[in-house]
């Protein structure tokens, strides 16, 4: 095997914390870290409100300056992204890392029609008069499988569906060629057969431009079919992060494992009682004084409740728990 | 066993209006567009389909929610699409709804006792305050201290579970559930469908579920309806239509439904549709799902409407030629997606 590749993208111990002065601070995202290698297609997987929105805003430095802080380190290019001022990230937003949103009604502008909405990355990033500019969105939307894309330039959004609209976005993100493309939420607005039609591009175009893809998402059947990588959060902090076959294999994490055996299935037997995860999201205990899904949880110990567990290296994965669930596959081989 | 629900032939038609002065009749969307259903008492039957195919509206208009425009909805022999005034508001104790957004559909300004109780008040239901309410919420898991409580207190999971007990306040026998988990949180919407099903066994209650969500609807349904365009595209026994669908709409919907398995994602056949869903208010011709299906024969598919037909027991399905796909005689071909403009 050839060894891996330099990090495109490096996510150290970021930490966004939310608050005005004199209010309790909300820490909306903490302790996380990972990696993205260039091609990589990693995921990252949670519920509402675990934070996984908060981080990849926080990449793009998206956030808003006042009430909110920031530490730790978002290294591009050997650059902290966090710390980088404001035109130098304009100039790598768009052009090396690009972002596709959840709702495609709202990020797009309803008044700028289609074909300028594209060009505009384009004659913004890189040297190409208005004519050149068109004609590159017009295959752009080709590419991306808009149907009579000359005619759609000239469109505005709310002539477009939902799944036409989140086709234009994406568009959008690959005009300049992003070695880095951040999607939150991309397919959750769509119905399923336009959610199989935008992944499929997805897919598609991030094979074909070998570009990296962060995939924000709360549906696990979205992340098994495209990443290679997958991290689950739970309020704001990472608690398992693996392969995708490991993951969905033996998942160790108590929250990850509850919530693959929660999904009604379209493969699994129908008379099959649902074991819910019992309680919901926003009970939590702070993470500094233990697990913050130690409340909901089948396998708490003592510990849980009294020290907060570390993320640590458990032989395949990234695990933050002090009692997993069993890894079958390690069992037997201790039996043998 | 006896239909509780049944609908013969039923539409919904909202009227385009064109003009101030005149305000003519310019169209109409065909949100629902003869419909034919049959519900057993204590059964439960799902109602799957896409957004604008009409699931929502039929759902309604079962409850005279939405105005009928033809047919009939008999609902223990007693057609509801002709009752009105006091007849209907009777009818209604028997059927209630639960809806999808719990936070939009219950007052914000209400208690949790006003709220459970208001539908005895409507109704002029003697009851004893203090014990329904509690029994009530009991009978949903959550604590009778939640009673003195308002909505914005309780998280999505709980709030549908207020929702669910309004719902079965006035003891009905039948429930509409309509999207019951899609605003929920993924570890939430377990708990939300096991109490939908421990209520239907303890209550006895017939439930119509709709979704979009196949697995959710096949989890919890004895039958499945698919609906595309306004119209029932295949009904069949909830492990037949998941074993065998018949329609390549079925077919394609269920292969499009992302499986958390990543062996399985890897390995199963996609059928992956073209173009987007069609104006309700202009739907094609002949067959509806003629613009986008893979199996599309010319001459029959563009100008004859299938009728739904028996194919196998309790299977119904809206193809020409369903047997044909299933032999392999006919297979699938490339569809050049046709142009669909948003409203």
């Amino acid at each position: 095997m050839p060894t891996p590749a330099a990090p495109l993208l490096t996510v150290r111990d970021l930490a966004v914390t939310f608050g005005v002065r004199g209010q309790r601070a909300v820490h909306a995202v903490d302790e996380v870290s990972f990696e993205i290698r260039p091609g990589q297609h990693v995921g990252l997987v949670g519920e509402s409100g675990s934070g996984k929105s908060v981080t990849s805003l926080a990449i793009m430095g998206l956030l808003p300056k006042r009430g909110v802080r920031t530490s730790g380190e978002v290294l591009w290019g050997g650059r902290n992204l966090l710390t980088a001022d404001p035109d130098e990230l304009s100039r790598l937003r768009g052009r090396e890392i690009a972002m596709v949103f959840q709702d495609p009604m709202t990020s797009l502008n309803p008044v700028v029609p289609i074909g300028v909405q594209v060009s505009e990355v384009i004659r913004r990033h890189e040297k190409a008069d208005r004519r050149e500019a068109q004609d590159r969105a017009e295959a752009l939307l080709r590419q991306v499988g808009i149907p009579d894309p000359g005619r759609r330039l000239r469109e505005y959004p709310h002539q477009l569906s939902g799944g036409m609209r989140q086709r234009v976005l994406i568009a959008i993100a690959i005009a300049c060629g992003p070695k880095l493309l951040i999607a939150d939420e991309p397919t959750t607005a769509l119905d399923v057969t336009i959610q199989a039609q935008v992944l499929e591009v997805l897919k598609e175009l991030v094979a074909d431009t070998n570009a990296a893809l962060l995939l924000i998402t709360h549906d696990l059947g979205v992340v098994a079919g495209i990443c290679d990588e997958v991290n689950v959060m739970y309020s704001g902090r990472i608690v398992e992060s693996t392969t995708r076959n490991r993951l969905f294999a033996t998942p160790r994490h108590p929250y990850t494992g509850g919530l693959l055996e929660s999904i009604p299935r379209l493969d699994s037997p129908r008379g099959a009682p649902l074991r819910p995860i019992p309680g919901s999201p926003n009970q939590t205990i702070p993470w500094t004084e233990g697990c913050a899904f130690a409340p909901r949880c089948g396998n708490r110990i003592d510990e849980c409740t009294s020290s907060p567990p570390p993320l640590k290296y458990e032989g395949d994965r990234d695990l933050r728990c002090y009692n997993p669930l069993s890894d079958p596959a390690r069992a037997e081989a201790v039996q043998a | 066993m006896s239909a509780l629900v049944s609908v013969e032939g039923l539409k919904v038609h909202f009227p385009i209006r064109s003009g101030i002065v005149l305000n003519r009749k310019v169209g109409a969307v065909k949100a629902v567009d003869g419909v034919d259903l049959e519900i057993e008492e204590g059964r439960t039957l799902g109602l799957v389909g896409e957004s604008g195919c009409g699931k929502s509206t039929l759902g309604r208009a079962l409850l005279r929610l939405s105005p009928v425009t033809e047919g009939k909805v008999i609902f223990d022999g007693v057609d509801v699409a002709g009752l009105r005034g006091e007849e209907l508001r009777r009818i209604r104790q028997d059927m209630q709804m639960v809806f999808q957004d719990p936070l939009a559909s219950l007052n914000p300004r209400q208690s949790v006792e006003t709220i459970l109780t208001e539908p005895l008040r409507a109704h002029g239901i003697a009851y004893d305050r203090r014990n329904r309410v509690r029994e009530l919420l009991d009978q949903v898991g959550m604590p009778p201290s939640a009673a003195q409580k308002y909505p914005h207190e309780f998280s999505g999971g709980q709030r549908q579970r207020i929702g669910i007990a309004r719902a079965i306040a006035l003891e009905p026998r039948f429930v509409i559930a309509d999207e019951p988990v899609s605003a929920l949180d993924v570890s939430i919407q377990a708990q939300v469908l096991n109490l939908l099903e421990e209520l239907q066994q303890k209550l006895g209650l017939t439930y119509l579920v709709i979704a979009h969500d196949l697995a959710v609807v096949r989890h919890v349904s004895d039958e499945v309806a698919v609906m595309y365009l306004g119209g029932i595209v295949e009904q069949a026994p909830s492990d037949d239509l998941y074993s065998q669908p018949f329609h390549p709409y079925t077919k394609a919907l269920m292969s499009a439904v992302p499986v958390p398995d990543p062996r399985i994602e890897a390995t199963r056949e996609r059928i992956l549709l073209q173009g987007d869903l069609p104006s309700p208010a202009n739907p094609p011709a002949g067959c509806r799902f003629h613009t986008r299906c893979p199996f599309r024969q010319e001459a029959r598919c563009d100008t004859e409407r299938p009728e739904l037909r028996l194919i196998g027991p309790g299977h119904r399905v809206a193809c020409h030629y369903a047997e044909d796909i299933a032999a392999g005689r006919i297979t699938a071909h490339e569809v050049t997606p046709e142009e669909v403009f948003a409203g």
